[in-house]
């Protein structure tokens, strides 16, 4: 009976726990229930990614409203892969949080965290899952709600104003996504994904039809924190919680991206949306000047979890860049990347999250001989760095080599060629903070460190092991990306 | 002409309005209005396309053949819901800023931003 | 708040009114124009029509912190709630049809059950929103 009911679950279970978290009032409990639910959420994921058939799908009618009336859920190959993303980022960081929310958040606001944070992780989920263009506004709106709140938690003031500042951001992009599927909804008089595709394609070149497409990719992008439009992102990383930076690292840009490959590939079709290859050489453009400008600029932050963010922001240039080439060599890079990014992403974060709960602080001089204080949080970080680079053996590298491989397959040479300056810009950041780490002594005086402890490392070596493993065995990412590609490709989802 | 899709020129007047008043205030609480305004041309950009030439509101009564849309405004009511959970937070986040800072103007709170 | 004469009892007259009106709009809505949203949101003006008038410490012993707190979270555990159900009866979630003999009557419990969850939390949320900001003044 469970299995048919499986797709509003993965949405329900977390918002509806999210209120019983604040009715539960204490911390440990609370971060139990939280758990708990991020663990049932990935085993729906998987048990959904497990029953979708290749270039099939499930849909879920909510109250029984047969689809083009009532708003449906509906899971395809895309969708399940996107779920197992986000549930599993969601999973792990949750185990993780009890001592690194105990220490960085007041004691009276740890019930309202969870919530906030299972809230934010329904409404991606959802995001995700539905199949109606309206629904998933507003479980944008959400997620990001309570993301802004989340970050404002930050013990720094300036947390304050990243989030104040990434509120105005996002309800602006937001708000663009509303007015385009608004003009959809004028000219088709449908809001269903499935109906919005099949009834555009009649329309041509409508100029209300166009109007909604450039509404919506700006606010997508705005989402995405596409280069230039990235500014709110930064600082949001980098003031925010600890356990609050890793997921939305890990989760929600790659929820944005989805939205985009959802809007671009399955309701407006390749055909339109590249038409002219406007906007293909535009996305291209900005890609490949968000990988360098932000590799550049990570190279000269003093803090670590800022220069972490501005690398976030260069990998989605990379995921982007795979997008722009509309080939299914380039769809599939960027759906590896998205998989691969969140899994190192999250370690680093978390492996830096570590270092905050021991030291105090993610300066480059915090930073200074832990390499033999804490080894093990350490390891983890050079791990998911070599993996950032993209050394053979880590995800990074089976990423990179899919979006070199099909630069070249578009004989685009010279982005193949800045695809591997990026990961030298890339050596050379990761590579500081490697050097303060293990080359520079703890300074006199400091107050001794210990190793993180093992509840902490258990989730962080997880991702690092995910992270090697996904280097090896390429099975699960680059077989059901390659899949994926060709359906989006194939016009028909 | 132009006139008759005057539901169109004023949701682009107020959308411009609060675009502008968002991008060029540097008071933290006046950015907050214009989103509001902003957001509120949207819901009557939606609303106004609800309605339908003759048709009366949508509830089922004897002699009516014609009904407006209630479809956008129940979408709309949605959004206002999440407009108004938006400004929410966005004051409560004005009011810890200024007890953080003891200023609401942007270029105040990054000169002290600096200094630090 | 000592004098004010007139506003304080005019509030005395009206609010109960108020209430009165939040109500019809809550459980008129299957029916007519109505519903949880504007119904909550009628409901919290006058409760905050009274806090306005006769102080925020009144108010917050005549609907506690902790009881806006709860009531929040129960509104939108009814709503979910009604979910699960209609899905342990054999339906869809938020399937009414399922939960009388007659499809039209399980409708119409169902979505009085949703509504009133809806009218809860929003009340309540606008309240909460209320408080957080005038106790906020009030402790400085």
């Amino acid at each position: 009976m469970i299995d048919e009911h499986l797709p509003v679950l993965q949405v329900v279970v977390p918002l509806l726990a999210a209120p019983m978290c604040l009715l539960l009032g204490r911390g440990t409990l609370a971060w139990g229930l939280a758990t708990a639910v991020g663990w049932f959420a990935l085993y729906v994921a998987l048990s959904l990614l497990g029953s979708v058939p290749a270039g099939g799908e499930i849909r879920y009618a909510l109250g029984g409203w047969a689809a083009p009336w009532g708003i449906e859920y509906r899971v395809d190959r895309l969708d399940s892969y996107v779920l197992v993303i986000v549930a599993a980022v969601g999973a792990l960081v949750l185990t993780y949080a009890r001592a690194s929310v105990a220490r960085e958040i007041a004691r009276h606001q740890h019930a309202a965290f969870y919530a906030a944070l299972l809230l934010c992780l329904a409404g991606l989920l959802g995001i995700v899952i539905t199949g109606d263009a309206f629904n998933l506004f507003v479980f944008l709106e959400i997620s990001s709600l309570s993301s802004y709140a989340l970050i404002s938690l930050g013990r720094d003031r300036r947390a304050l104003t990243a989030s104040y500042q990434y509120l105005i951001m996002g309800t602006l992009g937001a708000t663009f996504i509303l007015i385009g599927v608004g003009l959809l909804y004028m000219v088709t008089g449908t809001l269903n994904m499935l109906d919005l595709a099949e009834r555009l394609p009649a329309l041509g070149d409508n100029r209300t039809v166009l109007a909604a497409f450039a509404f919506l990719v700006v606010g997508i992008c705005l989402k995405i924190a596409l280069f230039p439009l990235h500014l709110w992102l930064p600082n949001a990383y980098a003031y925010a919680p600890s356990v609050v930076t890793a997921f939305l690292a890990g989760t929600a840009t790659k929820v944005a991206i989805y939205v985009l490959l959802r809007f671009l590939f399955t309701i407006f079709g390749a055909g339109f949306s590249f038409s002219g290859m406007l906007l293909s050489a535009l996305l291209m453009v900005l890609a490949l000047l968000g990988v360098l400008v932000a590799s550049t600029v990570a190279i000269f932050q003093n803090d670590v979890k800022r220069m972490l963010a501005y690398s976030s922001v260069a990998q989605i240039g990379y995921i982007v860049l795979g997008i722009s080439l509309v080939s299914v060599t380039g769809l599939t890079a960027a759906l590896v990347h998205l998989f691969n990014h969140a899994v190192m992403k999250a370690a680093l974060f978390l492996a830096l999250g570590a270092v905050v709960y021991r030291v105090g602080g993610a300066r480059l001089e915090d930073m200074k001989g832990l390499g033999r204080a804490m080894p093990l949080t350490l390891a983890a970080f050079v791990a998911g760095g070599l993996s950032l680079i993209g050394v053979p053996l880590t995800a990074g590298f089976i990423s990179k080599w899919y979006l070199v491989l099909a630069a070249l397959e578009a004989g685009w040479w010279p982005i193949a060629l800045l695809v591997l300056i990026g990961s030298l810009l890339a050596v050379v950041y990761v590579w500081r903070v490697v050097e303060t780490a293990y080359m520079q002594p703890r300074p006199a005086g400091a107050a001794a460190v210990s190793e993180a402890p093992w509840h902490m490392l258990l989730p962080i070596w997880a991702l690092v092991v995910a992270n090697v493993w996904l280097g090896i065995d390429t099975d699960l990412t680059v077989g059901i990306a390659g899949g994926v590609a060709v359906e989006l490709l194939g016009g028909a989802p | 002409m132009a006139l008759s899709l005057y539901n169109y020129w004023i949701v682009i007047v107020l959308m411009m309005t609060g675009f502008y008043i968002v991008i060029r205030s540097t008071n933290l609480v006046k950015k907050i209005v214009g989103l509001n305004i902003f957001q509120t041309s949207v819901f009557i950009l939606y609303i106004s396309m609800g309605k339908v030439e003759g048709g009366t509101a949508p509830i089922v009564t004897d002699g009516a053949t014609a009904y407006s849309n209630p479809l956008p405004h129940v979408l709309i009511l949605t959004a206002i819901v999440v407009g108004v959970a938006t400004t929410a937070l966005g004051l409560t986040l004005v009011v810890r800023i200024k007890e953080a800072y003891g200023s609401v103007d942007e270029e105040a709170i990054q000169r002290q931003d600096r200094e630090a | 708040m000592t004098h004010h004469v007139v506003l304080r009892v005019v509030a005395k007259l009206i609010i109960p009114l108020i209430l009165l009106f939040a109500l019809y709009v809550q459980f008129h809505g299957d029916y007519g124009p109505g519903g949880g949203f504007q119904a909550g949101v009628i409901f919290s003006a006058a409760l905050i029509l009274y806090a306005l008038v006769f102080g925020l410490d009144s108010a917050q012993r005549a609907v506690p912190t902790t009881a806006v707190r709860v009531l929040m979270a129960l509104g939108v555990l009814l709503y979910g709630g009604v979910g699960i159900t209609s899905m342990l009866l054999g339906g869809n979630f938020l399937e009414y049809d399922v939960f009388a003999a007659e499809p039209a009557a399980g409708q119409h419990l169902g979505i009085l059950l949703v509504e009133l969850g809806v009218g809860i939390t929003v009340s309540t949320t606008m309240l909460a929103i209320f408080y957080a900001f005038a106790g906020r003044r009030a402790a400085r």
